[in-house]
């Protein structure tokens, strides 16, 4: 008795498998390719590349582990990691490659000059913006609320339910560069900082805002594919001046304008060999960044099919990446 | 009104009313007393945050100075590295032997230690499972998750055992592991976060040791319990039969006891499978980093599909080591060969078919649940909206403003008179210590902000998880519908439930609060109905039969007969709903758990984080002593009586 349930249990297993293989024929013509390339001879080494929490980074980090995997030969381990962890991953041996890079003097004192054991590889040439934003509609509505010393004036607007009755300054991750609490404090504004947790969240509140005419203050950066499909304008703060962001706790400028770069072990600096030399060769423009994340989140495609659309439709431009 | 009953009752009702009120005298005065001195009180000694304290700076400097001397100073370099690179070393061989199995060896091997663990059923579900993980497309993730969780259970059992042998052994060691004990389960797995990652850096190891502290103590306390079960004759028999000490525990013993230490180690490996998710925010490969990835782009179909991972490999590993704890009867030739066959065709297999997982027999599931999540968002948003912000009006906000305007010594006060008369002054004492401390850590108004959501979030939870609980009590009907549901929501990673909650009530404090309701009901509810199960049926019956209706039945004698389980569901109730609210910072809850995540991510808030761990810890133990008065779990007389 128990074997014929044996039997039977294993025939609607088999069945159940042969069912979801059916099912699927048409997705795999898609995949099979890449199946073909990374089944071919055995990787030259491993590249371990942290993985930072904003798309326009996975975008860029897709490209690279795109032209790794099937023009160099080598396996890539993304580690997903947020910004100063990544860099202590160096340190552990978890991670070899921080693709987007957004300032970090400080880090870059502890672990490149101290530590020795992290160094520059080159500007992604990536151009990164960091500052406060509000829909446009506001904007028309309130035309002097682009100056940060108005703020107060409209610090009602953005009163939310968990702003302890002060108006709400939406941040991101809060792993994310960030000076808000020291500015809203320093500039003596009647804001609270709120974190929303991710990229994700913000651009959810984004959209939220334009459509339904919400007020919004928050936290937002370039280059990112949302400015492509709506409107936000930026709030004047103080202006940057060199060094005035030195002590995190005591700013009140704005921030500075990123030259955004690429940080590599110095492990790998010294045996990465064509990966090595292809991520320090690796640079490219904000649209280029955008398209791609924009394909990775809003036309459903995954990271890997958006690399390789924008690799055949680029050509000349990763072309001269490839270490010769 | 108070005359009458006087009227027509014998004067012991007189007596007995009269002393209630005299019982009641007390808590209300301390209320009256309470609400006079906050009025006059009211906005003193009200500690504000400071991101910027002189203890986290003082923290900081420590931080940096075990950064400079890692390599140097000889508690690094003989120890603490050795530890790291050890533990590490151990990940990677599991991994690396799990990986070299391939998908159907791993399998096959999956499957033969389910035959010989529970014969055919077992085996199939351990196929089953590992064949599901597999269709959704999580094979590669699940094998790091495997060999992480696998590595800490063997680290835990290996540590965990020979002390649980010590502790059943001897009543002085006991004294000092159990209540070290019940600050590991009370700690909200967040605070160790920080001081690992300052001494094993992050990574696989790191990970593997946070598992470990989380997974430790049913091992060391399930296998004390066994060791103390075994009973004394049959030691006594083996004594006076001339076996020596180590003889005895070797051959009698430890036999005896095996059965439960079994059990042991299925819940070891239940508590290493919950911080999966957790450990990812330190590097840690596997399921927990696409459950983090999918969280951050707030993509609740990406979510699910590695929560279910996690569930299957809980599944699979749970029968077989709860099977494994039932002797079975049998040969044991027949259960041997099965294995090895069960082994021999998935090695066998592994060259013939290919290495990955076959994609073609993936299914996808993402799009579906999201199409559902948007249709809802979409939808209900009118109705969500209103019941977050009547939560955060009504209730976050008046609390919050309450706690943090209130001075710091009043609130440690109210605590203090308020434990003392739940749990006696021995906890009353400890509560308010605590609550001290916290305020010397310098994260007064921080912890008060977390403290508000837990109450909240505690008092919805242990509501629901009552009315629950009577509810499956009352009707076998109910029950059996619940059970089921119960158990799934209680093998799920917690971290899944941020999902749907942040799905339906974006970021914010509302959104914890649901996520920890969803964690913690089942076990309320649970707890509550078990405790009115247990009230003896001739008791019920002799109340009926005196003409009480169902719901006098209900409030004046199942309730009151279960209090003690009552009591310790509210306890179980709210430290887990504490846990939980702290994860509700990935989320946008803020306050204590934000400040640990920001310590991990950002050099410059390290010693905010550090302090906010221990700031967690310390308000776990406020609020388990302030409970635990009923639970008995702290009552050694009284277990020694029964």
């Amino acid at each position: 008795m128990n074997k014929l349930r044996l039997v039977a249990g294993v025939l609607v297993l088999g069945l159940a498998a042969a069912g979801c293989g059916g099912a699927k024929v048409d997705d795999t013509s898609a995949a099979a390719p890449s199946a073909n390339a990374s089944g071919g001879a055995a990787p030259v080494g491993t590249v371990k590349m942290a993985i930072n929490g904003w798309v326009g980074y996975e975008a860029s980090a897709a490209v690279v582990d795109y032209l790794l995997e099937n023009k160099l030969n080598y396996k890539v381990e993304k580690v997903n990691l947020a910004e100063e962890p990544s860099w202590q991953g160096m340190e552990s041996g978890s991670v070899d490659v921080v693709l987007e890079n957004w300032g970090h003097d400080d880090l870059k004192k502890k672990y490149i000059e101290e530590k020795g054991i992290a160094v520059e590889a080159g500007p992604n040439g990536n151009k990164g913006v960091i500052g406060w934003y509000v829909p446009e509609w506001m904007v028309q509505k309130y035309p002097d609320i682009t100056d940060y010393k108005n703020l107060n004036k409209y610090a009602d607007l953005f009163k939310t339910s968990e702003s302890d009755g002060k108006g709400q300054l939406l941040d991101g991750d809060p792993s994310f560069v960030t000076n808000d609490e020291a500015l809203v404090k320093n500039l003596k504004l009647d804001y609270k900082v709120v974190y929303a947790g991710s990229e994700a969240a913000l651009i959810k509140a984004a959209q939220q805002a334009t459509q339904q005419q919400k007020p919004l203050l928050m936290y937002f950066y370039e280059p990112q594919w949302l400015f492509n499909q709506l409107k936000l304008v930026k709030i004047n703060l103080p202006a940057y001046t060199a060094g005035c962001d030195s002590d995190p706790k005591k700013v009140a400028c704005d921030y500075p304008p990123y030259d955004l770069d690429k940080i590599v072990s110095k492990k790998f600096a010294d045996t990465g060999g064509a990966a090595y030399e292809l991520v320090k060769n690796f640079t490219w423009t904000n649209d280029d960044q955008n398209k791609v994340a924009d394909d990775i989140t809003n036309n459903g495609l995954s990271p890997e099919d958006a690399a390789k659309k924008w690799v055949e439709a680029n050509p000349t431009v990763w072309q001269a990446w490839i270490p010769k | 009104m108070v005359t009458a009953p006087a009227e027509m009752a014998p004067p012991v009702s007189v007596g007995a009313r009269a002393q209630r009120l005299i019982r009641w005298i007390a808590p209300a005065a301390g209320v009256v007393l309470f609400v006079a001195l906050y009025l006059v009180f009211k906005g003193t000694d009200v500690l504000p945050h400071d991101d910027d304290a002189a203890f986290f700076r003082g923290l900081n400097d420590a931080r940096d100075w075990v950064d400079e001397n890692r390599n140097n100073n000889p508690v690094f370099l003989f120890f603490l590295n050795y530890i790291r690179l050890f533990v590490a070393d151990l990940f990677t061989v599991f991994q690396s032997a799990l990986a070299g199995l391939g998908w159907p060896g791993l399998i096959g091997v999956a499957a033969g230690l389910g035959w010989l663990a529970g014969g055919w059923r077992i085996a199939a579900v351990s196929v089953a499972g590992f064949a599901g993980i597999g269709v959704l497309g999580l094979w590669d993730a699940s094998v790091d998750t495997l060999a992480l969780t696998l590595s800490a259970v063997l680290l835990s059992l290996v540590v965990g055992i020979p002390i649980g042998v010590l502790t059943g052994r001897s009543p002085s060691v006991r004294r000092i592991v159990t209540p070290v004990l019940d600050v590991m389960q009370i700690m909200p797995t967040f605070s160790y976060l920080s001081p690992i990652v300052l001494l094993f850096l992050i990574g696989p190891a790191s990970a593997t040791l946070a598992t470990m502290i989380y997974a430790i103590p049913p091992a060391i306390r399930i296998t004390a319990l066994a060791i103390e079960r075994v009973p004394p004759t049959v030691v006594e028999a083996s004594e006076s039969l001339g076996a020596t000490r180590w003889q005895t525990m070797r051959k009698v013993r430890l036999p005896m006891a095996l059965n439960t230490i079994a059990l042991g180690v299925n819940q070891t490996i239940a508590a290493a499978l919950s911080m999966v998710p957790l450990v990812a925010l330190i590097a840690a490969p596997g399921l927990g980093v696409d459950l983090i990835r999918a969280l951050a782009q707030v993509n609740v179909g990406a979510a699910l599909v590695p929560g279910i991972g996690i569930v299957l490999i809980a599944i699979v590993l749970d029968r077989i080591t709860r099977s494994a704890a039932v002797a079975r009867a049998g040969s044991r030739v027949w259960r041997w060969a099965g294995l090895v066959v069960a082994v021999v065709a998935g090695l066998a297999l592994t060259p013939v078919l290919s290495a990955e997982f076959p994609e073609q027999w993936e299914i996808q599931i993402v799009r579906p649940i999201n199409d559902v999540v948007s249709w809802i968002e979409g939808n209900w948003y009118v109705f969500t909206g209103f019941l977050n912000d009547t939560v955060a009006y009504g209730l976050l906000n008046p609390l919050q403003n309450l706690l943090t305007s209130a001075p710091w010594w009043l609130i440690t006060l109210a605590v203090l008179a308020f434990a003392w008369r739940i749990s006696g002054l021995r906890a009353g004492l400890i509560a308010a210590g605590c609550l001290a401390a916290i305020a010397a850590l310098s994260l007064w108004e921080h912890s008060m902000e977390t403290l508000t959501i837990v109450l909240v979030a505690a008092v919805i939870t242990i509501a629901a998880g009552a009315a629950l609980g009577i509810g499956a009590a009352r009707s076998r009907w109910f029950a059996a519908v619940l059970r089921p549901v119960l158990d799934a929501a209680q093998t799920m990673p917690s971290f899944s439930y941020l999902l749907p909650a942040v799905a339906l009530f974006g970021n914010g404090r509302f959104t914890a609060i649901i996520a920890s309701v969803i964690y913690a009901v089942p076990v309320v509810a649970r707890l509550v109905e078990d405790g009115l199960r247990a009230v003896p049926g001739t008791v019920l019956e002799a109340a009926r039969s005196a003409g009480s209706t169902d719901r006098q039945l209900l409030w004046k004698v199942q309730l009151p007969m279960a209090r003690s389980s009552l009591l310790l569901a509210a306890n179980q109730g709210i430290v887990m709903t504490l846990a939980m609210v702290v994860i509700g910072a990935l989320v946008g809850a803020g306050a204590l758990g934000y400040d640990v995540v920001a310590g991990i991510s950002q050099q410059e808030d390290y010693g905010k984080g550090l302090a906010a761990g221990v700031a967690l810890v310390l308000l776990g133990i406020m609020l388990d002593r302030i409970t635990q008065g009923a639970s008995g779990r702290l009552n050694p007389e009284k277990k020694r009586i029964a």
